[in-house]
């Protein structure tokens, strides 16, 4: 019985799943979190890469095919996932995810299907250690650690910080101890650390407790939704001092979401923003194009995802083959490539040197505040 | 029937099992070569949840005990297996904001003694806890161990030295393979369906139906529970393990409630109590959530373009659990077994189609 | 003082959405797990017809308490009511698939994107009482709770319709015998459970001011830990329940500041001490098991 249900599902399984390859077409896979709790940060990747697709819908004379799976912001999805993309869809390469949990699981089925990634905004140390197959369009969270904890002791002359983390968010977890490290190796001082956990939505117990250490600076590694939430509830309870964040907190709705209790928020990010000044080509096209196509605000996310997608074009057209293997050493050797969020050249952990850019809230919109170099 | 028929027929099932057996291996051998490796990552999830399914079962279907607390003793063994897998190189340079515990640094063991050492761990918490829990009934069981394994994932969540907190552990070797996954689930089966057949097993079935009764014919019933709920946990360290060396990357935000609530979605689409139908719920339930991702992939009928819709394989999936619930309350199988006289009569006398072991 | 301002607010919330829990068990012995979807589906509803339509904010309220009632009478038609014979671990897998369809569903029709709801100004506007500093909203939550509170056990206690579902939590079939139209109180306590979780979903969204798909799951969650914490099947220890809860949460970081991380772990070891030592929860009565 048990293996009768189990032929007849997987005849299913074939059936449905048949991949019709056509020669005339390359194959991109991407897989991220279009639904889950981190559907907010996927979603927008997902646009910045339709809308680079629509811009460079060829490669090599060729038709490209984007196959789009949902990892539901969960792990066990996230690695059948991509091993979907790779067995059953035989993608060329693939873009992908949000959240570093996910692109490490995802990550290692890639190495074994020898499968080039290139992560978009997983910025955690791991997802490229020791990986020959994953490569990645942001910085990663030491130097943007460093860069925050750079920026608040000597720009604006904090000496007391407090931390907030989320204890359930890797991402959290790993920026907030780079932030630490290197803010104390300043000079600084860290007078409270303080956690929650992913899902809480009170935080009076803990930003009382901070307010009374009375800090100059709150380091807050959150993500947007969340973090809009922390600083209105601290502006509530008659906080002062100012709250800095990571790159993750850059989204459109922050503002919204947090209203005038987010004023003179600083987080670092992306050295992009709709707005500033002396863009590079890449990304006056890029913002162009975005305000054509929807009616909201480009942020990094949307960035790094079109990012993503420039950097395996230009991998495929140097490789001069859709072979995923080729494809990778030509990621490898990627060199100065402009792109939306600056030039990009691969270190020998696969990691992009990119500037981390200063961003605040001023006047309820966000204002690029310059780079910074730790 | 006479004892003639029944030797013949025990002789029967043998061979069928044996058969059986031999052909699963056959498919198990040629399922690589025919199939690409997101299927066989499929059959092979499949295989981990049927032993995920009938680890709780066990405690739940068998021995009457609701617990809530399966991915708690899943996250034990995937964590001590991962632990022990791992070389202390790959431990220091994994473990960057607080430095692995020195006692755990250098501990290193092959795949299948780590794969012991989950179940036993496992089975030790589950020990440990079921002292004081079980001597609560019925729902208040089920709370009280559901808090249990949220408790553990906060510890694990914290435990920097020993777990590695949020970062997880990643780079575990991926020794889940179709013959380990299978090779398990098969002495799994046949270990529980030993149990039940044997004194224990009736002894158990006895404390679940009338505790009273069974009291007082003298059955220690508390220990008889300890011991099954000890038995069970034992199971999900080792499928817990087992996940962990499939997917190769573990942390305490995979061993959520929900975890748990789909192994419970197994047993009782299976049947509660089957040992059969927890593999058959294993079945359908992987299967149905990968298959139903082509709803979700943009479709092309003729020049109509349909965009795909993210979430709305989980709304089909959900409408689809709702609808087998009310349909076949009792689960598939209900408490019925699979046993060859019944598959035999199934067929009549004609040879079966035994299509399945050849796919 | 302040601390404890916080933990009054927030354990009222909890307390609200636990008595839904607690009455559905006293009656059914059914932990509902679409309940906490309900609350995030009222939240939803106030933020449609105050934000997008523009209706005032009465009207709103109005409409999202109806709106989630209604969802909540047709989850216990579809989903529960052709269950009610069944073995109890059917309808909770039931329970579990219709808050995943809820959940899924609302990420398709709303979006997986937080959305922001605009909180009107004299609600917000800070006050300060020497070092205490609140708004008006963190007062209104727990008076309003109480008042409902208040209103719902003089209607248990004092009217026909609470007698018979007091009666039916005892003996479901006896109270059939005398004549009560069962289904129809089971529905009225569904329906009273879910606008009371609606009004907490509203004021939980105005307090922390923003809706999204998931926001369910944990206060859901967290209720019904209160609602076992205070005696599940009990009213009023559905209510104190949810205080404790609320005042464990935040007084375990007031005093053990360094241990913040394991906010979660506080509740739930007491949460199993207590079943220790009186499996009834703190006001519960002592219930036959019906396995």
């Amino acid at each position: 019985m048990r293996k009768m249900v189990l032929a007849v599902l997987i005849c299913c399984l074939f059936a449905c799943g048949a991949a019709f390859a056509a020669d005339d077409v390359i194959k991109i896979g991407f897989y991220n979190c279009l639904t889950g709790q981190n559907a907010f940060g996927g979603q927008l990747e997902l646009e910045g890469v339709q809308l680079a697709l629509k811009e460079f819908p060829e490669v090599l004379g060729k038709k490209i095919e984007l196959v789009i799976v949902d990892n539901k912001s969960d792990r066990v999805e996230a690695a059948n996932a991509v091993t979907r993309l790779i067995e059953n869809d035989k993608v060329s390469a693939i873009i992908g995810t949000y959240s570093s949990s996910l692109a490490i699981a995802g990550g290692e089925v890639a190495e074994v299907g020898h499968v080039p990634v290139v992560a978009t905004s997983a910025t955690n140390p791991l997802v490229t250690q020791g990986k020959k197959y994953t490569f990645r369009a942001c910085f990663i969270d030491p130097l943007q650690g460093a860069g925050a904890a750079a920026y608040a002791y000597r720009n604006h002359n904090f000496k007391k910080a407090a931390l907030l983390v989320d204890v359930a968010s890797d991402y959290a977890v790993g920026l907030a101890n780079f932030f630490k490290q290197n803010f104390t190796k300043l000079g600084g001082e860290i007078v409270s650390e303080m956690r929650y956990a992913s899902g809480d939505q009170d935080f009076s117990a803990q930003l009382t407790e901070i307010i009374s250490k009375e800090p100059d600076v709150v380091f807050l590694p959150a993500y947007f939704a969340e973090g809009a939430m922390v600083i209105k509830q601290a502006r509530d309870l008659g906080a002062k001092f100012t709250f800095m964040g990571g790159d993750a907190m850059d989204n459109p709705e922050m503002v919204t979401l947090a209203g005038e209790a987010i004023e003179g928020f600083l987080y670092t990010g992306f050295a992009y923003a709709p707005d500033m000044p002396d863009m590079n080509d890449v990304a006056k096209k890029f913002t162009e194009n975005w305000y054509k196509e929807y009616s909201k605000d480009p942020n990094a996310n949307a960035a790094l995802g079109y990012d993503s997608y420039l950097l395996i074009i230009d991998a495929i057209k140097r490789a001069d083959s859709a072979d995923p293997e080729k494809i990778r050493d030509a990621l490898e050797a990627t060199k100065d490539l402009m792109t939306v969020t600056g030039a990009t050249t691969f270190d020998a952990d696969h990691n992009p040197q990119k500037d981390v850019g200063i961003l605040e809230i001023k006047g309820g919109k966000k204002v690029f505040a310059g780079t910074i170099v730790p | 029937m006479s004892g003639m028929t029944d030797k013949k027929n025990a002789f029967r099932d043998n061979t069928m099992t044996l058969l059986a057996i031999a052909a699963l291996a056959v498919f198990l051998w040629q399922a690589p070569r025919i199939l690409d490796g997101y299927k066989v990552r499929i059959i092979n999830l499949i295989a981990i949840n049927a032993i995920l399914g009938l680890s709780l079962n066990f405690i739940y279907g068998i021995g009457g005990m609701f617990s809530l607390g399966h991915a708690g003793f899943m996250a034990i063994g995937a964590y001590v297996s991962a632990i022990l897998i791992l070389t202390p190189e790959q431990k220091i340079a994994m473990w960057f904001l607080d430095p692995i515990a020195p006692w755990l640094l250098n501990l290193h063991a092959p795949f299948l003694v780590s794969l012991l050492a989950a179940g036993f761990f496992a089975a030790f918490f589950g020990w440990l806890i079921s002292l004081p829990v079980l001597r609560l009934g019925g729902d208040y069981l089920g709370i009280a161990t559901l808090g249990f394994s949220e408790i553990l994932r906060v510890l694990i969540m914290n435990l920097t030295p020993i777990t590695n907190g949020s970062l997880g552990i990643k780079g575990i070797p991926a020794h889940t393979s179709l013959w380990m996954s299978y090779g398990i689930l098969v002495a799994v089966v046949f270990g529980t369906v030993r149990i039940m057949n044997s004194n224990f097993g009736n002894v158990l079935k006895a404390v679940r139906d009338d505790e009273v009764a069974a009291k007082t014919m003298g059955i220690d019933t508390f220990r008889t529970r300890v011991l099954a709920f000890s038995i069970g946990c034992f199971g999900g360290g080792i499928g817990g393990a087992l996940m962990g060396n499939l997917i190769t990357t573990i942390g305490p935000t995979m061993f959520t409630i929900a975890q748990t609530y789909s192994i419970l979605m197994i047993v009782v689409i299976g049947g509660l109590g089957s040992i059969t139908g927890s593999i058959i719920g294993a079945v359908l339930v992987t299967t149905m959530l990968e298959w139903l991702r082509f709803v979700e992939n943009p479709l092309t009928i003729g020049s109509l373009n349909i965009p795909g819709i993210p979430g709305m394989r989980m709304v089909i999936f959900s409408v689809l659990l709702i609808a087998v619930i009310i349909f076949r309350r009792e689960g598939i199988m209900g408490m019925r077994e699979f046993s060859w006289n019944w598959f035999f009569s199934l067929f009549g006398s004609s040879k079966p189609t035994k299509g399945g072991e050849r796919v | 003082m302040q601390n404890f301002i916080s933990a009054l607010g927030l354990g009222s919330l909890y307390g609200l959405i636990a008595i839904g829990y607690t009455m559905v068990y006293g009656i059914l012995r059914l932990i509902n797990f679409a309940h906490g979807d309900i609350f995030m589906l009222g939240a939803y509803f106030v933020f449609f017809a105050t934000i997008q339509y523009k209706l005032p904010w009465a009207l709103g309220v109005v409409i999202a308490v109806a709106g989630a009632t209604l969802c909540g009478l047709l989850v216990d038609r579809i989903a529960y009511r052709p269950l009610r014979d069944a073995p109890r671990i059917s309808a909770l897998i039931s329970a579990i698939g219709v808050s995943f369809f809820i959940e899924n569903l609302s990420v398709v029709v709303f979006k997986g994107m937080p959305r922001q709801v605009l909180q009107p100004d004299f609600l917000t506007r800070p006050i300060s009482l020497g070092d205490v500093k609140l708004i008006p909203l963190s007062i209104m939550v727990p008076v309003i709770s109480f008042a409902l509170v208040a209103a719902l056990l003089w209607m248990l206690y004092r009217t026909k319709p609470g007698l018979a579902m007091r009666s039916i939590s005892h003996d479901i079939e006896t109270t059939r015998l005398m004549g009560v139209s069962v289904d129809k109180i089971i529905a009225l306590t569904f329906a009273i459970g879910s606008a009371l979780a609606a009004v907490a979903g509203i004021m939980w969204a105005l307090r922390y001011p923003k809706v999204e798909p998931y926001m369910g799951i944990t206060p859901g969650f967290k209720a019904f830990i209160a609602a076992v914490f205070g005696g599940i099947g009990s009213v009023p220890g559905a209510m104190l329940g949810g205080l404790a809860l609320g005042f464990i949460e935040i007084m375990s970081i007031a005093f053990f500041p360094t241990l913040s991380g394991y906010r979660d772990a506080f509740a739930f070891v007491l949460l199993i001490i207590i079943l220790l030592v009186k499996p009834t929860g703190l006001m519960g009565e002592r219930l036959e098991d019906k396995i």
